[in-house]
């Protein structure tokens, strides 16, 4: 068998960084291989199932209707619960129903298998069931990827790393340490499948409506949060929490995952329903402050494998679409001016800077330290709302003045006032 | 020489689920696989190729997405494959399936001689083993079934030494070439593709054959050429099974044995 020729550019991962970068890369008519070591692209992988579709839309244009989404998000909703109470803000329009759309819900299993098709389609290889196993470094440049087949050496002017949030070859490669456990967490979903008509009686939605909800009071006061979408024929279910926050409470992410299925305010969401999928998954959790280096000689890093995530906003698959298309740029770029030094690729970094991932990145960088450091966001404040509305709207003869006076009471015996004013104002300067 | 596998793609049979009502399959969403036992024949093949040299060729049968087991097998080592596709092909039972495979091979053979047909024992979605044997007698060569290993093959006598595993013991057998193999998973371990290998395979443009590259007569092809008329499919009945727990705490391999007896006849198993 001849040996392997040599590539313009080799991705690592078929995720939506990975295919994003490659379907710009082949586009531009570079020789582009992708390695995937799940079975299929998206075997492998898991994510809020909430895609933002802007960053498609630029890419593939009305990619609605060729893509396999579930459904267009018209609802927002935060849910914050304790007991056998919920709170729910909720901001829902008919715009997001009509194109292009603001998101939809999707399974990852299909759509990042659609996504890497659209690379495959401009011209990419894509190389599934192969692990990429190591960075081969010439003189500090990377050259290429060692796979875990036999004569698996492959060679290219640059490397894209794209394989996620346990990202072990920017490790080994000395670019960033082992993450600490709390710049990641832990991520656990489960697909629970119910007839259509009932999901879409349950959430009162039409056609192809959807909702997401983020749950708020469910974590025991770790960082993270419950989320719950829909899909056309199932409900995604989950929870993500900081690693250190579990591994200090001693809880099993399993335990919990039950005990969110069956809370008294969740419970109704799934009845009836069967669980077709269980997945868990790292993710990136602390932002801006965990992004290492992302442009080296012959090398990029996009998507969760450079941390990059918005806690605050829920947005991670865009965000990686966008890196990884700005990646592909770069690398475009790069092979047209001859240079694939830091130097030749480092458009990358300045675009990357110049847009909204960077600049909300940078804006929000407080934010996972914020939650972290005020575990009473996760839990008791959902519990004070639920009290305090629930006994104003409780009709039992006394004046609604004298008792909004004995709730507030309540709430001080739990939360001081100043202290609820130190938490907004904290919370006010970390995102503003 | 030239050796030719017959490699069926199959849905993943630890994924099928039998709908208790109708008794038929459920093969919705179900992910197709390579037959494992064509894949052992195939392996087999491929041991044949790196110690005597040889040219593998895949033959499949089956909708055009078929074509993923023969790259399959192409990252694995083999040499070059054909899809047999056609709609006059549906509903074929094993008699008209070995009439067109048999007629694909034969085809093959004008091209470069076959010496060697191997197959899987049986397809894991029938069970029925009747078509490696079913192409054998159409071909008018020898057929050895069941078998586990190729001991010997002598390129110039065209002879070849296998071993049949059998309810009794292993049969050793001389057979003139060409001769068609049925293969059993015990003969060997499937190999893992190298990366050149793998990376030629996702490239690799599958030819396909309709009924007419093929001299066929199509009275004896698809549902027209299929005598066999599946009635009824259903799953074996399920017993209630009462489970109970031997507590005893005895190590006498005698009184285990007679403890068991005991509680076998307690249930009324033993006529």
């Amino acid at each position: 068998m001849a040996a392997i020729e040599k590539y313009d550019l080799i991705v690592v991962g078929a995720g939506p960084a990975g295919s994003a970068a490659a379907l710009v890369a082949a586009r531009a008519g570079l020789k582009v291989i992708i390695f995937e070591r799940g079975e299929f692209p998206g075997s492998k992988n898991m994510f809020g199932g909430v895609l933002f579709g802007h960053e498609i839309n630029e890419l593939i244009p009305n990619y609605w209707e060729t893509a396999p989404v579930e459904r267009a998000l018209i609802e927002e909703r935060y849910f914050l619960v304790s007991g056998n109470s919920a709170t729910t803000i909720a901001m829902r329009t008919k715009d997001f129903a009509e194109p292009p759309y603001n998101g939809f819900s999707v399974l990852r299993a299909r759509f990042d298998k659609w996504f890497a098709d659209q690379a495959v389609e401009a011209g990419a290889l894509l190389v599934c069931e192969t692990l990429v196993e190591s960075l081969i470094m010439d003189h500090g440049k990377c050259v290429g990827v060692k796979t875990g087949r036999a004569d698996g050496d492959v060679y290219a002017d640059c490397v894209i790393v794209a394989e996620g949030a346990n990202s072990l070859l920017t490790r080994d490669a000395g670019i960033h340490a082992e993450w600490k456990t709390n710049e990641v967490g832990v991520g656990v979903k489960e697909l629970i499948k119910m007839p259509k008509d009932v999901l879409e009686n349950r959430f009162n939605l039409t056609g192809q409506e959807g909702v997401s909800m983020r749950i708020l009071g469910l974590t025991k006061g770790m960082t993270g949060g419950v989320f719950l979408y829909t899909n056309k024929e199932t409900v995604s279910l989950g929870f993500v929490a900081m690693i250190e926050d579990l591994a200090a409470r001693g809880f099993k992410p399993n335990d919990l995952m039950e005990e969110i299925k069956s809370n008294p305010m969740i419970a109704p969401f799934i009845e009836g329903g069967s669980t077709v999928e269980y997945t868990a998954h790292m993710v990136p959790e602390q932002g801006y402050k965990s992004v290492p280096r992302l442009v080296h000689d012959g090398l990029l890093i996009a998507g969760d494998a450079a941390m990059i995530s918005n806690l605050l906003t829920g947005e991670g698959a865009n965000l990686a679409v966008t890196t990884g298309r700005l990646a592909g740029e770069a690398v475009v770029a790069a092979k047209a001016a001859g240079d694939y030094s830091a130097l030749g690729l480092y458009s990358y970094q300045n675009a990357l800077d110049a847009s909204y991932v960077m600049k909300d990145l940078k804006q929000f960088k407080g934010f996972a330290g914020y939650l972290h450091g005020n575990p009473d966001l996760m839990d008791l404040y959902p519990q004070l709302a639920n009290e305090f509305l629930k006994g104003l709207l409780t009709a039992d003869g006394t004046p609604r003045g004298a008792k909004a006076k004995a709730l507030l009471a309540e709430v001080k015996k739990k939360k001081s006032l100043f202290g609820i004013a130190k938490d907004l104002w904290r919370g006010w300067r970390v995102i503003k | 020489m030239r050796l030719v596998v017959c490699l069926k793609q199959v849905p993943d049979a630890s994924e099928v689920k039998i709908d208790p009502i109708k008794g038929t399959m459920v093969r919705a969403g179900v992910p197709s696989i390579a037959n494992p036992y064509d894949m052992h024949a195939l392996e087999e093949a491929l041991r044949l190729k790196d110690k005597y040299g040889a040219r593998v060729s895949i033959l499949t049968m089956g909708p055009p997405q078929a074509t993923d087991v023969i790259k399959r097998a192409v990252s694995l080592g083999a040499d070059d494959g054909v899809l047999l596709s056609d709609r006059a092909f549906a509903g074929s039972d094993t008699l008209a399936t070995s009439y067109i495979l048999a007629q694909a091979i034969r085809k093959m053979g004008e091209e470069e001689p076959v010496d060697v047909v191997l197959c899987g024992k049986m397809a894991i979605d029938g069970d029925t083993a009747q078509v490696g044997p079913g192409i054998g007698s159409r071909l008018d060569c020898a057929v050895t079934t069941y078998v586990v290993g190729v001991r010997s093959l002598d390129k110039d006598k065209k002879t070849l030494v296998v071993e049949r595993r059998l309810e009794r013991g292993v049969e050793v057998v001389e057979a003139d070439m060409p001769v068609l193999l049925t293969v059993n998973k015990e003969a060997n371990e499937i190999r893992y593709a190298a990366l050149p290998a793998l990376i030629e395979s996702i490239k690799y443009e599958v030819p396909v054959w309709t009924a007419g590259d093929v001299q066929l007569d199509l009275a004896q092809c698809g549902l027209k050429g299929s005598p066999t008329q599946v009635k009824k499919i259903f799953p074996p009945p399920q017993k209630d099974i009462e489970t109970v727990m031997v507590t005893d705490t005895i190590s006498d391999p005698a009184q285990i044995a007679k403890l068991l007896v005991d509680k076998i006849e307690e249930a009324g198993m033993l006529a």
